[in-house]
């Protein structure tokens, strides 16, 4: 009988997967209390490295063309489906869940990318402008992306509420560090290489696993961090007087729901800053 | 040079009271805890004013909350509407006599508050007014709501139109109001308070009550308090980001600027001077959005300089009320002060300070439109907000240097491109990080434009539809 190669679970920072600089791992048991695996537990200095990268991604990312994040996001539900069968036995090998459960779970993540991909090229059509100011001015309203966004998915929820997180951010043109779900962090390391097949550029999806005390408040008072998504996190408050202090732009939990196979208009936007310009009409 | 005759515009035509109480529930509270607001320019005081409590905040609170209960979420939108279409017209009316009461209480020229600041009131409410009945093409889909009770509080740089900016959409949503105006400027929105009689406006709907920062931090703390938007400083935006962390509360913020005035080699020069000099002069100065940093490009600074000083020469400092005026009075001694402070930094950190003579008047706080040039990035007038008439220039080679020293600042509020050459306008726009971006103009507003930052510049907008949806929630 042939022994199995297990996979070694890393982080995901810059297009590249490195351990913790720090060399710590967490144990990760199923519900029956059995060892799955041993993840990385990122450090302070991981988060610094991934805003690092998420910076440096940024501006090439929110240049490329609206089309062509479209087309990336739809290349990722297409390596997402390729790749289910994997995601079920992980979601099913932590939470407990029946195959029919897991697959509806993948199902709805898939869907996800899907929809999201599609708002790429549509978003100014729907929430941009011209306005009709009272001169001889060309003016008009366009959405940007905010920048780098600290993101921390949802705890419950293993693979659908990860891709809720983080297709509303990227889809626009941000990069993102996101920090997976303590309990259910194999669908977010796996999701990274789905991400690394998908002509995602390096660096604008950056993923940790770990404890949300070791890295949300250090990404939330990170200068270079422009935005927060509190949704995983069990002390928003402190995290909101951290993400103060910058101005940075905060979701706090429970804004918006991440369950399903559509996300939310008003989600993407939330990580948008809208930009007027003016301009004279004249000869 | 040619010398004008003074050409004061009479005064005659405002009476202010004595003394002010709050404005709560429809009834003006009798004047307590009183201190003096002045004239700026002469020092007079014209009126004393009331400072609010705990008690009084809550009063106010509890007046919006009741008027929000029984009476304006009750009401359709187009009648909260023609409330707005009334009050827009009397202030049309009252114009004249609301911009010299403006210019008595803030110390800018009346020819500002007279041709700027009361047209954007009215046309401010004129606008929102035409949307209190189509909300359901806000952007949130059918039947949004109203937040409910929304605690505004508002700077002194331009006291009736902040004003108009923070109560036309929120009562075109369906919200009632408690504004605090700032404490050296109340004067036109206690006369706000007695146009809101005159409309007839539902007793609550819109509360004034008056104080300093004690008063403003009070009210955005109070719990019955649904949505808060404040303009000011970055400091005090900060504090209140804090103060709301946990709660359900709703926030916009329009916070602090160090925006960058661009001008490239190819920009038609005589139009560029006439923007850097309304980008930093227009209300001496005290603007968030000023164009507080001329980055020139090298190779045309010294003609565009020349050019620039020859033009500062020729402007009018003195009374505010009279027509001629350019450059009216700081608005307060404190604001001087900080002013005279950081211009001083910026010479010791070796900036070359510039100013035209002036005949500066003996009484009243004033000071003569500057520029410092040689400039580098680093430099305190270079990175904090002056809000005085005070320019800092900085150099650029290429386009891309121009961007990188232009977004190099923690604010992100507004900017000009100064080129006739249209493909770099829209690059460069692309780039910037600011939430207005002005080419070949600066310092232009309406009602139908969003305005709001980027960054540390704060968020949400105010204007357009983008700024009736900070007073709308619906379905996420």
């Amino acid at each position: 009988m042939r022994l199995d190669v297990k996979k070694t679970y890393k982080l995901f920072i810059g297009g590249k997967f490195p351990r913790s600089e720090s060399g710590h791992t967490y144990e990760l048991t199923n519900p029956k209390g059995e060892f799955v695996a041993n993840v990385v537990l990122a450090s302070r200095k991981d988060a610094r490295d991934a805003v690092v990268a998420a910076r440096a991604a940024q501006p090439g990312w929110e240049g490329a063309t609206a089309y062509n994040r479209g087309q990336i996001l739809y290349r990722i539900a297409e390596m997402l489906e390729g790749r289910r069968e994997q995601f079920v036995a992980e979601i099913r090998e932590l939470t407990g869940a029946s195959e029919k459960q897991a697959n509806s779970e993948v199902d709805a993540a898939i869907d996800s990318w899907v929809w999201h991909a599609g708002w790429s090229d549509k978003v100014d059509s729907v929430a941009g402008s011209m306005n009709p100011v009272a001169g001889p001015f060309f003016n008009i309203s366009t959405n940007q992306p905010t920048g780098v966004v600290a993101a921390f998915a949802p705890q419950k929820s293993s693979l659908v509420g990860l891709v809720n997180t983080i297709a509303p951010i990227i889809v626009t043109g941000n990069s993102v560090v996101v920090v997976a779900s303590e309990s259910l962090p194999l669908s977010a390391i796996t999701l990274t290489e789905v991400l690394a097949t998908s002509d995602l550029p390096g660096g604008v999806v950056n993923v940790l696993t770990g404890k949300e005390e070791d890295l949300a408040p250090w990404l939330a008072s990170h200068q270079d961090v422009n935005a927060v998504d509190l949704e995983g996190t069990s002390n928003p408050v402190d995290l909101e007087m951290r993400a103060a202090e910058t101005l940075k732009r905060v979701v706090r939990p429970g804004t918006f729901q991440r369950a399903g196979s559509k996300g939310s208009l008003q989600q993407i936007l939330a990580f948008m800053e809208v930009k007027t310009v003016w301009h004279p009409k004249g000869h | 040079m040619f010398e004008y005759a003074p050409a004061p515009e009479s005064r005659a035509l405002v009476t202010f009271q004595s003394s002010y109480g709050h404005f709560i529930g429809g009834k003006f509270t009798k004047p307590s805890n009183t201190y003096q607001t002045i004239s700026p320019s002469t020092e007079q005081v014209l009126a004393e004013i009331s400072t609010a409590g705990a008690k009084e905040v809550d009063q106010a609170v509890k007046a919006a909350r009741t008027a929000y209960e029984k009476v304006w979420s009750k009401l359709s939108g187009a009648e909260r509407g023609k409330y707005l279409y009334r009050i827009a017209r009397i202030i049309q009316e009252r114009a004249r006599e609301l911009a010299i009461a403006e210019t008595l209480n803030n110390g800018k020229p009346i020819k500002e508050t007279r041709d700027a600041d009361i047209p954007l009131v009215a046309a401010w409410f004129f606008y929102y007014a035409g949307w209190a009945d189509k909300l359901d093409y806000a952007g949130f889909g059918q039947n949004p709501k109203a937040h409910g009770v929304a605690a505004q509080v508002i700077p002194w740089n331009f006291p009736l139109m902040m004003l108009a900016w923070k109560i036309a959409p929120a009562l075109a949503a369906g919200n009632t109001v408690v504004l605090k105006p700032a404490e050296t400027t109340p004067l036109t929105a206690l006369m706000f308070a007695e146009i809101c009689q005159q409309a007839g406006l539902p007793d609550g709907v819109v509360n004034i009550i008056t104080g300093f920062g004690a008063t403003g931090a009070d009210l955005i703390a109070h719990k019955d308090v649904n949505k808060v938007a404040f303009t000011g400083s970055t400091a005090v935006g900060r504090l209140i980001a804090k103060q709301v962390a946990g709660t359900n509360k709703k926030v916009t913020l329009e916070l602090g600027g160090k925006a960058a005035n661009i001008v490239f080699d190819d920009a038609p020069l005589d139009q560029a001077v006439e923007g850097i000099i309304n980008g930093i002069f227009f209300n001496q100065g005290h603007v968030c959005c000023a164009g507080s940093r001329l980055l020139v490009q090298e190779s045309i600074q010294d003609e565009l300089l020349k050019k620039l000083k020859r033009r500062m020469e020729t402007l009018k400092l003195g009374d505010p009320l009279d027509k001629n005026t350019d450059i009216g009075a700081i608005n307060s001694k404190a604001q001087l002060e900080k002013i005279t402070k950081l211009v001083k930094l910026g010479v010791k950190e070796g900036g070359e300070a510039w100013a035209p003579n002036c005949d500066m008047p003996k009484k009243g706080f004033w000071y003569a439109p500057t520029v410092i040039t040689g400039v580098a990035a680093t430099n305190t007038v270079a990175r904090e907000e002056i809000f005085g008439p005070v320019l800092s220039v900085l150099t650029f080679r290429t386009p891309a240097e121009a961007v990188a020293k232009a977004n190099n600042t923690p604010f992100g509020l507004s900017a000009g491109i100064w080129t006739e050459k249209g493909s770099r306008i829209l690059k460069v726009a692309d780039q910037l990080n600011a939430g207005v971006i002005w080419a070949n103009t600066f310092n232009q507003f309406d009602p139908a434009s969003p305005f709001g930052g980027f960054k540390e510049s704060g968020y949400g907008r105010e204007g357009g539809r983008h700024g009736l949806l900070a007073y709308l929630k619906g379905d996420n």
